[in-house]
Formats: structure tokens, C-alpha cells, sequence
């Protein structure tokens, strides 16, 4: 009877019996990824699942990752199978205006230098010695978009998944204290203050819905690993414009998006057991992904330079800075920026350009890497 | 494959390729707007 009841006790205590240092050390970096997303309002959408879900994961005897555990359903369910990103990027299509971009293509272009972070880092991985997929997916950081680096991560490194998407989705939403001071560094008081004509031409509706096929098919031939996430994007695109599927458009940005950006956030937080998550390595990864924001930061401005070259003047470097994939809020930092210089430069819908194509440059990065990658044999 | 030859052939394909993609889709996107112009009676 006593040693009945002591043993029953005593499974009262395993589970602080069994409580590792790194389980601590994990329960706090949870509760710092959640105090970011509660108080600090930094990405709340994702931090406070992933925070959460990273404290459930390290709860020692738990076993949610195990092979009946909750946690490990949902992950089966669309991380390892890589469903979770692309039906993000359904609901990203569907609330991106490309209108911005259409009636001045040539802003494209900084979608493209918003992305050589991208390389450059993955560079710098493989020169620290990390192997060649995981400085594939560590570069992938550089493409500020979170759903594209879960989805090349969790293919090809998904052991280094918890760390790509904590940098990814934590540094996208630092990008308003990150872009400033390099913005401020590598322009000039009269780069800055260039104020740039208001965009008078109107884009048809028939251009509005064919640039989602045309582009769908045009980046399907070029790079085919990659059309997954170029066709969700560009189909939640169709459904906006075409304007004809209001409740399937408005599901994908609304509940679609709602649903499967809490079983994204939570299983990435599952994916940050201590075990796997407390490692020297994790730091250079944070790092890295740090540089690699910085790195796209620093060449977008420096292509919005030479746009200021050429143009003679006529454009403003700093909308450089937002051909990266944190939409809109890149965007949002150049037109703060420029009126910071001169209350006359409207610099929002010339941004929001270079911020579409830095959309669709994320995409397409990662779908050129992969082809890349799959044309070498080494997917 | 070593690390020297994939580092660069990632930074020469994937950056060369990712600019030449974007490059050609900015060139389609004009022809679009050439080929359907903004009409206000149309829209």
C-alpha cells in the first residue's frame, strides 16, 4: 500500500526528476520569443506560437514530438511534407498588389538585389564549414521570407529548421531598426532627399490578371523546383485580380492563412528541442542570417545607386532597400526614411514596387537555388 | 563536388540567374503594359 502510493508520488516528480539545463535554457529562450511577440509586437503571428511551442517541446516526458505526440502530427501534417509554406503563400498572392510593380517593371530589378544576401552568405556558411545543403539553407535566411526558408529547410536541413525560421521570422521583423543605419551609411544627403515624380500610369485589368499566368509560366520553365512556391503565390495573385472568387480569396488571406500560420509557428517550435537547438552552431546561424538581411540591405541601396546614376538623378537610392520580401513593411521603412530628409519625397508607392519585386525576387532566388542545385545533382 | 567549386557556381548560377529571371520577367511586364493599355472607359 505505502510503496503503491510512493510510486505514485513519484510520478508525480519524474518530470522535474528528468528536467535538464537545456530544458531551462530552452523554457527561457520560449519565454523571450514570446515576450517579443506579446510586448514587443514583433511578428506575434508566429513568435507567440513558436515561443509556446518551443516550451511544450522541451517539457521533459512529454514525448509531443514523439511518434504519437500532437506536436508531430501537425509537423507530418505540413512541415515535412512542406504544405504549411505554400498554403501561406496562397494567402501572401492574395494580398499582394502588383500594381505598384506594373506600372514601373523596372523596380523589378531591386527585387534582385534585395536577394544577393542570399549567396553571399551562403558563401560565408560553407567557408565556416557548414555542409553544402545547410549553407544552402542558412543563405535562404537572405531571402527575409519566412515560408520559403521553412520550405527549403525543411526538405533539405530540417534539423536546422527551429534556427533558419527563428532567424527568418525574427529578423523580418526587425527590418525597421536593421535597415535604417545602412540606409543612412550608404547614401548621401542628396541621394536621400531625391524626391521622384508621383506614378501617374494606371495598369489595365487585363495586364493585372495575366501577370500571374505569364510569370507562373515563365518562372516554370526557368527554374521548375521552385514552382510550387511561385505558382501559390501567383494563384492566390489570379483570385484577387480576377476578382470573380471573393470567399476563396478572402479565405486564403483570412482563415486559411489564420489556421496555418498557428500549426507553422507551433511545430517550428517544436522543432527547437534542447538536444538539437543548444549547439554553437545555432549561434553562427543567427548570425549569419543576420548578415544575410544586412548583406541585402546593403546591395539593394547599392542598386537603387546605380538606378540614381543612371536615371540622372531621377531615383531615389534609398527604395533600394526595400527590394527584400518583408512586405510591406520594407516599404514603409524607405518612405520614412525619405521624408525623415525631405517632408516633399513620397517614397511609399515607388517602394512598394521594389517591395513586390522583392516578393516575387525571394521566390524566385530559392527556385533558381534549387534548380541550380537540382542541374548539379546534388537533389 | 568541393566547397570552392559549389560556393561559386551557386554565387555565379543562382545570383546570375536570379538577376537574368527577374530581368526577363520586368521586360514581359512592360510588353504587357504595351500590349494592354490602361483604358478608363474599358476598366
Amino acid at each position: 500500500m505505502e510503496e503503491a502510493i510512493l510510486n505514485g508520488l513519484q510520478g508525480l516528480i519524474s518530470g522535474f526528476l528528468h528536467l535538464e539545463w537545456r530544458s531551462l535554457v530552452m523554457f527561457l529562450i520560449g519565454g523571450t520569443l514570446l515576450w517579443l511577440g506579446i510586448k514587443k509586437d514583433c511578428e506575434p503571428l508566429l513568435l507567440v506560437p513558436i515561443g509556446f511551442g518551443c516550451i511544450l517541446v522541451n517539457i521533459p516526458l512529454g514525448n509531443l514530438m514523439g511518434e504519437e505526440g500532437f506536436l508531430r502530427t501537425i509537423y507530418d501534417m505540413g512541415i515535412s511534407n512542406e504544405l504549411f509554406p505554400l498554403l501561406i503563400f496562397i494567402g501572401i498572392g492574395a494580398m499582394t498588389d502588383f500594381g505598384p510593380v506594373l506600372s514601373n517593371p523596372s523596380t523589378f530589378l531591386l527585387g534582385a538585389a534585395g536577394q544577393f544576401g542570399i549567396f553571399i552568405t551562403l558563401a560565408l556558411a560553407l567557408s565556416l564549414g557548414f555542409p553544402q545543403m545547410e549553407a544552402v539553407c542558412i543563405g535562404i535566411i537572405g531571402a527575409c521570407d519566412g515560408p520559403t526558408a521553412i520550405y527549403v529547410t525543411s526538405q533539405y536541413a530540417p534539423q536546422l529548421l527551429g534556427a533558419v525560421s527563428v532567424a527568418a521570422y525574427s529578423y523580418m521583423s526587425l527590418v525597421p531598426v536593421i535597415q535604417p543605419p545602412i540606409m543612412r551609411l550608404m547614401t548621401s544627403e542628396k541621394e536621400r532627399t531625391t524626391v521622384m515624380p508621383a506614378m501617374t500610369r494606371k495598369v489595365s485589368k487585363t495586364t493585372k490578371l495575366l501577370f500571374p499566368l505569364v510569370i507562373t509560366v515563365l518562372g516554370g520553365l526557368i527554374a521548375p523546383m521552385g514552382l510550387p512556391l511561385l505558382g501559390t503565390i501567383m494563384l492566390g495573385n489570379l483570385m484577387k485580380e480576377s476578382g470573380v472568387v471573393a470567399r476563396l480569396t478572402k479565405a486564403s488571406e483570412n482563415e486559411i492563412a489564420n489556421v496555418v500560420t498557428l500549426f507553422l509557428g507551433i511545430s517550428i517550435g517544436a522543432t527547437m528541442a534542447g538536444g538539437a537547438f543548444l549547439r554553437p552552431q545555432t549561434l553562427i546561424i543567427l548570425a549569419l542570417g543576420f548578415l544575410a538581411i544586412c548583406l541585402d540591405t546593403v546591395c539593394g541601396v547599392l542598386f537603387g545607386k546605380v538606378l540614381y546614376a543612371l536615371s540622372h538623378g531621377k531615383v531615389n537610392p534609398l527604395i533600394g532597400a526595400a527590394g527584400i520580401s518583408a512586405f510591406p513593411m520594407a516599404a514603409r521603412v524607405a518612405q520614412r526614411e525619405g521624408q525623415k530628409y525631405n517632408k516633399k519625397s513620397y517614397l511609399l508607392m515607388h517602394a512598394m514596387g521594389a517591395n513586390a519585386g522583392g516578393q516575387v525576387g525571394s521566390v524566385i532566388a530559392a527556385a533558381v537555388m534549387l534548380s541550380v542545385l537540382s542541374g548539379m545533382g546534388i537533389i | 563536388m568541393d566547397n570552392w567549386t559549389f560556393g561559386i557556381t551557386m554565387m555565379v548560377c543562382g545570383m546570375g540567374g536570379t538577376i537574368l529571371t527577374l530581368w526577363i520577367m520586368s521586360l514581359v511586364m512592360s510588353l504587357l503594359g504595351k500590349l494592354f493599355p490602361y483604358k478608363k472607359e474599358a476598366e
